[in-house]
């Protein structure tokens, strides 16, 4: 039988304040990087504009296709190797005129120009201001709607202390992810929403293990007596281990296959599964476990406090 | 000793038949999204208001006439918003008369009175405005839907979104261009006398008489591409508009070799309305309009009956063909702006098909060797388990007519490391009851039923956020929450039903079970 951890007791929660650094910093670097960027870089999706994917036939140079596309006023947009070195992506900012009419005006231009070759419009995706402003939004009702669903969850299950510090948890992550995004010049699209929440359901999921072990084992008090709370949180951790771990590593695994051979279409969407199971696996020891632990401490320590004060006096 | 043995299995052979028999025949089974197969999605928005507008502007001519008809002289009667229309009389004494007149005028209301000067403003009520929005866009989707469906395309998608959206959905189209242009013509055909009173160096110094208008005539010169511009003078007064239309048909142009053109038919009424304009208008040039463009403005001979007439206008056979399509299927009630488009070539469908089926099979190659060796016996039957998860994946895919996205194929490939996570959380239970010294077949019991409220608590909060993903999301994302959806519910009957079924088959069932390969 091959065991990974045969009989874990390992102090993670003793070590906790270490790792209450440990985010901070993390979470830290990501919104400076976020805010030296000036904000996150949005996709088309939601800022709205005009993308175009082209393939030619011979691997052109970026300033050839500028200089074409500078001729019908377009030289400020965006251009991207995507992949393949005859692969590109043109993004092109929203026009005041007639922006339905930039797919075809681009097109036209790229292939009368005799110097790039013979090529193929393989994608145009165009998002008018009203869609952009629509889907910004949705995506915050999305996150917001997602982490309120969680709280509400795990409180009705659980207790309020565990699903506010689920919620952290989860927002940890998802600023991780964020700056994480951002460290690596990433933009901000639908996918990667998408990827955000899939995260916060798989942070979430990860939690509530621990918490269940928990109340299971509190159940059998006779077990426990004389252990503190912050002794029965590591415990609880300690026997789920294993299973964190393997099941970390076989979603990592698919996360992996996601990120390497999944394509470039689908490689943002892919990096953020993979960092998000990384911090997903740590935020539910090190915040949702510790804040847990502490929180409780706290209210312990100001039930017991006040009788003090009345033998003082 | 396992209970019902036998009606667990039939459960499940049953699932898997009704699985099989969804997914046959496997070509044709799954809807391909826009992403992986290539084509156009459109959302378009109705300029709401515009129909207004022109609702107005029918209603304020059709009171100019009645009153005149009265003999009611008037000095103004006109639009001054798009639902309300301002009328001045020319002499306060035929107010109530006027006021008679206007009050046929049902939908709207009488607004800001002056009996003394002889002024007041129709307008038209809220709920007649919210009524007619919504048949606007209403009649829009049922016109798209005729072009489209005249144009030839396999299983659009043409729904109304929110308020005054159109979404449309038209996979595998080749020609993206020409279906756009097809679908966001607002095809008004109209038919106006030109105005010989006035010359058109006159127009164009800026003296136009009151009730006519400058129109074009767009000319493309096929040698040299440039296009001409030529104006015409017409008045603003629609004799005849294409909603009388009968049939279009393409036909070639005789007059001019390698041109195309349409030969429209009018109905009943239009025939005779056709008849009298033109007996009342012989030598006059009558202009043929499209969306504001003048195609031809020819001069009327003789009375012509039977109500035909022709649109000329150097077409190409398509262009002929997508105009006979477009006024057969009737004009938009109101013009419509494209919001977002996303245009997709097969071949780049056909490498995403591609990269997604490589990530798909190597995620689930890794994870099979995982649990194999792993969990050995144990691994193996969770190994079975997973095959099943996806068969019932694509089965529901399948029954629902739900679509295969590319970020839905992602969703599969995570679905396999999340469903696997059941038989880690069960396996690693099972072990640690076997390690505190309980027998493997009370172990085996204690370990599923310990992990059923854990699996049950991670499997509804995934699949809470898929369902918000799915209200939230649009169009890729809402196919990723699918299939991260039905690949959870799928996993809650494949890893714990059933691999607690082939528990009971291979170990339990046996009359001694000194040890299980876990």
């Amino acid at each position: 039988m091959i065991e990974l951890f045969p009989n874990p007791n390992y102090d993670f929660i003793g070590k906790r304040k270490w790792a209450y650094i440990i985010s901070a910093a993390f979470t830290l670097v990501g919104l400076i990087s976020i805010v030296l960027h000036g904000g996150l870089r949005y996709d088309i999706d939601f800022t709205g504009g005009t993308l175009i994917q082209v393939r030619f036939e011979q691997p052109p140079s970026v300033a050839a296709i500028r200089a074409s596309l500078g001729r019908i006023g377009f030289g400020e947009s965006v251009i991207q190797q995507f992949g393949d070195p005859r692969e590109f992506i043109l993004r092109i900012p929203l026009t005041s005129s007639g922006p339905e009419e930039v797919g075809r005006q681009v097109q036209r231009t790229l292939t009368a120009d005799a110097s790039l070759g013979k090529l193929e419009v393989r994608r145009v995706e165009f998002v008018g201001p009203q869609v952009g402003r629509d889907l910004q939004l949705q995506a915050i009702y999305a996150v917001l709607a997602g982490l309120v669903g969680i709280l509400l969850y795990i409180a009705m299950r659980f207790d309020f202390k565990g699903g506010v510090a689920a919620v952290v948890a989860v927002f940890h992550d998802v600023l991780v992810c964020l700056g994480a995004l951002s460290l690596t010049n990433r933009e901000f699209s639908l996918p990667v929403l998408a990827a955000l929440l899939t995260i916060i359901g798989y942070s979430v999921n990860d939690t509530i293990v621990a918490y269940d072990r928990l109340r299971e084992n509190r159940g059998k008090l006779a077990h426990q007596k004389g252990t503190t709370f912050a002794q029965q949180m590591n415990v609880a951790v300690n026997q789920t281990l294993s299973r964190t771990i393997l099941t970390a590593l076989t979603v990592f695994f698919s996360t992996a296959v996601l990120l390497f051979f999944g394509g470039k279409t689908l490689e943002d969407f892919a990096f953020v599964l993979f960092i998000g199971v990384i911090t997903g696996t740590y935020s539910t020891t090190y915040v949702a476990a510790a804040i847990v632990v502490d929180w409780t401490q706290y209210v312990e320590g100001r039930v017991r406090r006040p009788k003090k004060a009345v033998a003082k006096a | 000793m396992p209970r019902r043995l036998w009606l667990r299995t039939g459960l499940v052979v049953v699932v898997i038949l009704g699985s099989l028999w969804y997914l046959y025949p496997p070509r044709r089974a799954i809807n391909l999204g826009l992403d992986l197969q290539g084509g156009i999605h459109l959302v378009l928005g109705v300029e709401v208001d515009k129909a207004l507008a022109s609702q107005t502007d029918r209603a304020a001519q059709e009171l100019k006439g009645a009153l005149e008809r009265k003999g009611i002289a008037v000095t103004q009667v006109a639009r001054d918003s798009d639902t309300s229309i301002a009328v001045q009389l020319a002499s306060p004494r035929t107010w109530n008369d006027a006021l008679t007149v206007a009050s046929e005028l049902g939908t709207f209301e009488r607004r800001d009175e002056d009996a003394a000067a002889g002024r007041f403003r129709l307008v038209l009520s809220p709920k007649e405005v919210s009524r007619l929005r919504d048949l606007a866009v209403r009649q829009g989707v049922e016109t798209i839907r005729n072009r489209v469906d005249q144009f030839g395309v396999a299983e659009p998608t043409i729904t109304r979104q929110g308020e005054d959206r159109i979404l449309i959905q038209l996979p595998g189209v080749q020609d993206p261009e020409r279906a756009k242009a097809l679908i966001g013509k607002t095809a008004l055909l109209e038919f106006k006398l030109l105005d010989e009173r006035t010359s058109v160096e006159d127009a164009l110094a800026g003296r136009l008489p009151e009730g006519s208008e400058l129109l074009y005539q767009r000319r493309v010169d096929k040698d040299t591409k440039t296009e001409r511009r030529i104006p015409y003078v017409v008045q603003k007064r629609t004799l005849l508009t294409g909603a009388e239309l009968n049939r279009a048909e393409v036909q070639s142009d005789p007059n001019s070799a390698g041109n195309w053109q349409v030969s429209i038919e009018f109905n009943a009424t239009g025939a005779r309305i056709f008849g009298e304009v033109t007996e009342q208008n012989v030598g006059k040039h009558l202009a043929i309009i499209l969306d504001g463009n003048v195609y031809s403005a020819p001069r009327i001979n003789e009375r012509i009956p039977g109500g035909r007439a022709v649109i000329t206008g150097q077409f190409s056979v398509d262009e002929a063909r997508d105009l006979a399509i477009v006024l057969r299927a009737g004009a938009l009630p109101a013009p419509v702006k494209i919001l977002e488009e996303r245009t997709v070539g097969p071949s780049l469908g056909a490498d995403s098909i591609r990269q997604g089926l490589i990530a798909i099979t190597a995620s689930a190659v890794v994870v099979f060797l995982f649990m194999l060796v792993y969990y050995r016996l144990s691994g193996a039957i969770a190994d079975v388990a997973l095959g099943l998860n996806l068969l019932i994946l694509f089965a529901c895919m399948a029954a629902f007519g739900a679509t295969l996205t590319l970020p839905g194929l992602a969703g599969i490939a995570l679905t396999i490391g999340m469903a696997v996570d059941t038989n880690i959380l069960i396996f690693e239970r099972v072990r640690e009851e076997l390690r505190i010294g309980k027998t493997p077949r009370s172990a085996i019991e204690a370990g599923f039923t310990r992990a059923l409220r854990t699996i049950i608590d991670t499997h509804l909060t995934v699949m809470v956020t898929a369902a918000i993903l799915y209200n939230f999301g649009t169009g890729s994302v809402k196919g990723f929450a699918v299939s991260l959806f039905v690949g959870l519910a799928a996993s809650l009957f494949t890893a714990y039903f059933f691999t607690r079924l082939l528990f009971d088959v291979v170990f339990v069932r046996r009359r001694t079970l000194a040890s299980i390969s876990i």
